[in-house]
């Protein structure tokens, strides 16, 4: 008995400030005519993408004797555009999300998460908004931006958009990474170690920093560059050795979501990781048309751990996986 | 030895790193939203005492490294190997200078010291936190009531030599820090 932990894993005080934090955000999106939603934590569809792992489990009641099979949702994305393709207008959700295999110092599998989307905008002009938010709720100074490219070339020398999978390799053993480059058959892999290792800790130290135009390659569910299609409208927040958010230029066409699922699905069958169905309420709603628009997912935890200078994401949520 | 995979990983796991048994002292997942997922991992390398960082790919085994420690009082050195003795079962193992290392300075007869085996042989010697030992050179010229005046250097009966306060002379008993090599105390 004397090793189980009852009491909250963050104090009072801090759960305080984070309450406040939640009402700000509330009322920024009130003056600005985003109204919250909530859509299920429980869903019938889960996601493709290699990097995620979700909790599964299964209803069972009427109509479900034998039991239907139910995912935890890794973030409402799917269920938000769906309202978006009804004609909802701009929304917000401030709601759980949950991944598994993921705890840590800035990890919990389960996750407080703001999401929101803007018809009619595109990623610069939400990353203004995100701005905004940012200096309201952490009384920080104005953002910078920086291209994927330009960071690469900035802090490593090379350009990620043209490098050659063995170049790379050398510049991974440069930095110690000898033995995940051997076995790396892919760039992208490389591209997010280096990303993570050795340019966040340099970037958006002082002031947020948005990182935009990802490559293609890591486009996810955002819109490719119709300029430079070797690039996509997906950017991510940065501040203080922290990723914050990750936004896209919506990816509206049907056909082309439906391709990178079944890339995705390749992909996982390559890395002898399950096929994952397709979400096919999504795939119809983006049929019936999604407005151009363009949306972020925010971690709210880590957002409290800036506002109050918490070391780990455990000092800002009530139970940690360890006391939940 | 059984592998361990990324997320067995913990604070005091052994496992193998570049030939050499080494000890996890702190591990941190990385993982950006939307990406491969990394283990950052502090190591300490047992035999040679470096600490480095390393990084695995989330998912990866390691060759785990068998590692144990045993409590063991020293007994003495043949000039070649430095003999010690379970007090329970009077097994004695002998730690080759490499093991011993630095500590050789700090080893005091019938001190309990923790002596670290790999695949069985002594790769460490980590003498108890405190030794008490005689000084048996120092200078005697200098005199002074008062510790905090930076002190005088003073040999001890292991050759030794550690930072004393000028009113402790030759033929005296101190206490010191083995961690730090810093003096403590006067033993009366």
């Amino acid at each position: 008995m004397n090793d189980v932990k009852w009491a909250p894993s963050a104090d009072i005080e801090t759960l305080k400030q984070r309450a406040a934090i939640l009402a700000s955000i509330r009322m920024f999106f009130a003056e600005r005519g985003v109204f919250e939603v909530e859509t299920p934590c429980l869903s019938q569809a889960s996601v493709t993408d290699v990097h995620l792992a979700t909790f599964a489990t299964q209803f069972v009641g009427p109509s479900y004797a034998k039991g239907l099979p139910l995912y935890l949702q890794t973030s409402p994305e799917f269920a938000m555009k769906r309202l978006l393709a009804a004609g909802s207008g701009a929304i917000y959700q401030i709601g759980k999300a949950f991944r598994n295999e993921e705890s840590g110092r800035h990890h919990n599998p389960e996750f407080t998460m703001l999401e929101w989307y803007r018809p009619g905008f595109d990623e610069y002009l939400l990353m203004d908004e995100i701005d905004a938010l940012m200096q309201c709720i952490l009384s920080c100074g104005k953002a910078t931006r920086i291209s994927y490219q330009a960071a690469f070339e900035k802090y490593l020398s090379i350009d990620p958009l043209t490098i050659e999978l063995d170049a790379l390799k050398a510049v991974c053993e440069q930095y110690g990474y000898t033995e995940i480059a051997a076995q790396e058959t892919s760039v992208d892999p490389l591209l997010q170690l280096l990303f993570c290792m050795e340019i966040e800790p340099q970037i958006g130290q002082n002031v947020p920093c948005f990182v935009y135009h990802f490559p293609a390659s890591q486009a996810a569910l955002a819109k490719l560059n119709e300029q430079d299609p070797r690039v996509a409208g997906r950017f991510e927040l940065y501040f203080k050795g922290m990723e914050l958010a990750n936004g896209f230029n919506e990816l509206t066409n049907a056909t082309e979501q439906s391709q990178r699922f079944d890339e995705d699905n390749l992909q996982r069958q390559q890395m002898a990781l399950p096929k994952v169905e397709k979400d096919n309420r999504f795939l119809m709603a983006l049929e019936q048309g999604l407005p151009n628009c363009a949306g972020v997912a925010l971690g709210i935890d880590r957002l409290v751990m800036l506002a109050t200078g918490k070391a780990s994401i455990k000092d800002v949520i009530a139970f940690d996986i360890e006391r939940a | 030895m059984a592998n361990y995979s990324t997320n067995e990983f913990k604070g005091g796991l052994k496992i193998m790193i570049d030939g050499e048994p080494c000890t996890i002292l702190e591990n941190e997942m990385v993982k950006p939203g939307k990406g491969q997922a990394f283990n950052r991992v502090k190591i300490r390398k047992l035999i040679s005492g470096k600490v480095l960082e390393k990084t695995f790919k989330s998912g990866d085994s390691v060759e785990g490294a068998d590692v144990m420690e045993t409590d063991l009082a020293y007994l003495y050195t043949d000039g070649e190997f430095w003999h010690f003795m379970n007090n329970d079962t009077f097994e004695q193992i002998a730690a080759d200078e490499k093991a011993v290392g630095d500590n050789v300075k700090w080893l005091v007869e019938n001190d309990v010291c923790t002596i670290t085996l790999w695949n069985g042989n002594p790769i460490a010697v980590t003498p108890p936190n405190f030794v008490e030992l005689e000084i048996t050179d120092t200078d005697p010229g200098l005199k002074g009531d008062t510790a905090g005046t930076g002190g005088k250097p003073a040999t001890l009966t292991t050759g030794a030599v550690v930072r004393v306060p000028l009113f402790v002379q030759i033929g005296e008993v101190i206490k010191v820090d083995t961690r730090t090599g810093e003096y403590v105390s006067r033993v009366k």
